[in-house]
C-alpha cells in the first residue's frame, strides 16, 4: 500500500534524469563529444592570441613560444586539438543540409549537394588559409 | 520580443562554428603541427609579423579569434546545463563563457592592434 | 491453433500508484509468433496472463500515435516492432520516458497537448478570403514545403528520445515545433510571425542543442531536428531585421 496514495489524486511517478545520461547510449556519448569539441575552439582562438602575444613582444618571445609548440607533451596535445577541430568541421558540414534547405525552380536541392558545396567550401578556404601561411598574399 | 538574447548568441555561434570547421583544421595543422615538426618552414616571427601587416588581415584573424570564442561560449555553456544539469546556475555559467569570451575578444583586439609595426 | 510452443519474456515497467512508491519490473512469458509484434504480447498479457496491465493502442498500424513505449531502452511503436527481431530476449517494455506515469505504460500526456496548442498548429489567416473567391489554391511544390512536417501522428516518440525535453521543463519539444513549421511553410499561413513570438523565448527552440535523436526515432520521416534548425535560421533573421530595419513591416 502506498501510503502516499489519495483516492482521486493518485501520485504520478517522474523519473528523475541521472547525471550521465548522455553515457547510456551511443548517439549521446556521439553527441557529447560533438558538443566538447568546441573546447577546442576556444583553444584554438587562445592558442592564436597568444601567438599574437608573444610576436608583440619580439622575436626572442616568439622564438620561445615556437619551442613551446615544439615540446613533445604540447605537440601531442595539440595532435588532439587538432583531431577534435577535424570532428568539429566534419559534423557541422554534414549538418548543414538540416539547417540549409534552398529550392532551385520549384525542387529542393538534395542533401549531397548542400553538403558537397560545403565541402568544398571547406577545401577552398584551407586553400586559401595555406595560400596566406605561405606568403602568398 | 521578449529575450531578445539568444538570437544574438545563436547567430555569433552558427557563425563562428562555420568559420571555425572552414579554416580552424588547415590552419591548426599548419601552425601547430607541421611547422613545429619542421613538415614546413614558416611562417617565422618576421614572416608571420609580414602576413599581419595588412590592417585587413588583423582584422580577418580578429573576427575568426572573436567567432571562435564565442562558438564556444555559446556550445558549452549548453553543455553544461544538459551535461551537467547545471541549469540552476543560469546566471553564472553564461557570466562566466559570455563574459571569457567578452575579455579574451577585447584582448585579441588589444594584442593585434599594437603588433610592430616592420621598418 | 498448434504454433510452435516459443516464449519470448517480456520485462515490463509496472507502477499502480495505489500500491507502488515506486515502478517495478514484472515478467512475463509470450508465445514468441513470428508475425506478432510487441503490442501483441501486451494484448496476450491482459487477455491471458495479468487483466491489470494498463497501456494504450488504437489502429495497430502505426497511425494512430496511441502505443508509442521504450523497448529495450527505444522509443518505439509497439505495434510496429516485431517480437521476432527481439528474440531471444527479453524485452524491456517501459513507459515513454520523459513524461510522468500514470499507471504501468500509461503516461500523462497533458503537458505535450499545452505546449502543441501553444505554438497554435492551425491556419492562421490575416484576413479571410470572401466564400465566393473559392478555396484556396496550392501547387504540388507549395504543398511539397510542408508535408513531411504534416506527417507527424503526435505518438511523442521524439520526445522520449530527446534528453533537452527531459532536462528543461520549459521546452516545446521536436513535434510541436515541427506541427509550427507545418503551418509555417503552408502557402495558406499568414501566422508566422505570430508563432515566432511564442517560440522565440528561451525555452521556445533555443534549448535545443540539436542532439538529432528525434528524427531518429520518428516512425513518419517527419524530421523535427531538421524543422528546428530551419526555426532557429529563421528566427535569428528575424530578430536581426527586427533591430537593423525596425521600420520595417514583418
Amino acid at each position: 500500500m502506498n501510503p502516499a496514495y489519495r483516492p482521486y489524486h493518485p501520485k504520478w511517478h517522474r523519473e528523475r534524469m541521472p547525471i550521465f545520461w548522455w553515457l547510456g547510449q551511443l548517439s549521446y556519448i556521439k553527441f557529447i563529444v560533438r558538443e566538447l569539441t568546441s573546447l577546442a575552439v576556444g583553444y584554438a582562438a587562445v592558442l592564436l592570441v597568444a601567438e599574437v602575444c608573444a610576436l608583440d613582444r619580439g622575436a626572442a618571445a616568439h622564438a620561445r613560444f615556437l619551442r613551446f609548440l615544439a615540446a613533445p607533451p604540447v605537440l601531442a596535445f595539440h595532435l588532439l586539438v587538432c583531431a577534435a577541430l577535424l570532428f568539429h568541421t566534419v559534423t557541422w558540414l554534414n549538418l548543414a543540409p538540416k539547417a540549409l534547405v534552398l529550392r532551385v525552380g520549384g525542387r529542393r536541392l538534395p542533401d549531397g549537394a548542400v553538403v558537397a558545396g560545403h565541402y568544398l567550401a571547406w577545401v577552398l578556404a584551407s586553400g586559401a588559409v595555406v595560400w596566406w601561411l605561405r606568403g602568398g598574399l | 520580443m521578449p529575450r531578445p538574447r539568444e538570437p544574438f548568441f545563436w547567430a555569433l555561434f552558427s557563425s563562428g562554428g562555420m568559420i571555425a570547421a572552414l579554416v580552424l583544421p588547415a590552419l591548426a595543422l599548419w601552425l601547430w603541427v607541421a611547422r613545429p615538426l619542421g613538415w614546413v618552414a614558416g611562417p617565422t616571427g618576421p614572416e608571420l609579423a609580414a602576413l599581419l601587416a595588412p590592417p585587413l588581415l588583423r582584422l580577418c584573424l580578429f573576427v575568426l579569434i572573436a567567432l571562435a570564442l564565442f562558438h564556444w561560449a555559446h556550445r558549452f555553456r549548453y553543455t553544461l546545463y544538459d551535461g551537467l544539469q547545471l541549469a540552476h546556475l543560469y546566471g553564472l555559467i553564461a557570466s562566466i563563457c559570455y563574459g571569457g569570451a567578452t575579455l579574451l575578444t577585447a584582448f585579441a583586439a588589444w594584442a593585434l592592434w599594437h603588433l610592430p609595426r616592420l621598418p | 491453433m498448434p504454433e510452435a510452443t516459443a516464449t519470448i519474456r517480456l520485462e515490463v515497467l509496472r507502477y499502480r500508484p495505489e500500491e507502488d512508491t515506486e515502478p517495478v519490473w514484472q515478467s512475463y512469458e509470450v508465445p514468441l509468433r513470428r508475425d506478432w509484434m510487441v503490442l501483441d504480447g501486451l494484448n496476450y498479457v491482459k487477455d491471458s496472463l495479468d487483466g491489470s496491465l494498463s497501456y494504450r493502442w488504437a489502429c495497430r498500424m502505426g497511425v494512430c500515435g496511441s502505443c508509442g513505449m521504450m523497448v529495450n531502452g527505444k522509443p518505439t511503436l509497439t505495434c510496429a516492432s516485431y517480437l521476432a527481431a527481439l528474440a531471444p530476449g527479453p524485452v524491456r517494455v517501459e513507459p515513454l520516458r520523459g513524461f510522468p506515469i500514470v499507471r504501468d505504460l500509461v503516461i500523462d500526456l497533458r503537458e505535450f497537448l499545452d505546449k502543441l496548442k501553444s505554438v497554435k498548429p492551425w491556419l492562421l489567416r490575416d484576413e479571410e478570403p470572401p466564400l465566393a473567391a473559392g478555396e484556396h489554391l496550392q501547387t504540388p511544390e507549395q504543398l511539397a514545403e510542408y508535408k513531411p512536417y504534416s506527417m507527424c501522428i503526435n505518438c511523442m516518440l521524439c520526445y522520449a528520445a530527446c534528453p533537452i525535453y527531459a532536462l528543461e521543463p520549459g521546452f516545446v519539444g521536436p513535434a510541436a515545433i515541427a506541427l509550427a513549421q507545418r503551418y509555417n511553410f503552408d502557402s495558406r499561413d499568414q501566422g508566422a510571425a505570430e508563432r515566432l513570438e511564442i517560440l522565440s523565448q528561451h525555452e521556445g527552440i533555443w534549448a535545443c542543442t540539436f542532439v538529432g535523436e528525434c528524427s531518429a526515432v520518428c516512425p513518419k520521416g517527419v524530421d523535427p531536428a531538421g524543422a528546428i534548425q530551419r526555426y532557429k535560421v529563421a528566427a535569428t533573421a528575424a530578430w536581426w531585421r527586427s533591430v537593423l530595419m525596425p521600420w520595417g513591416a514583418r
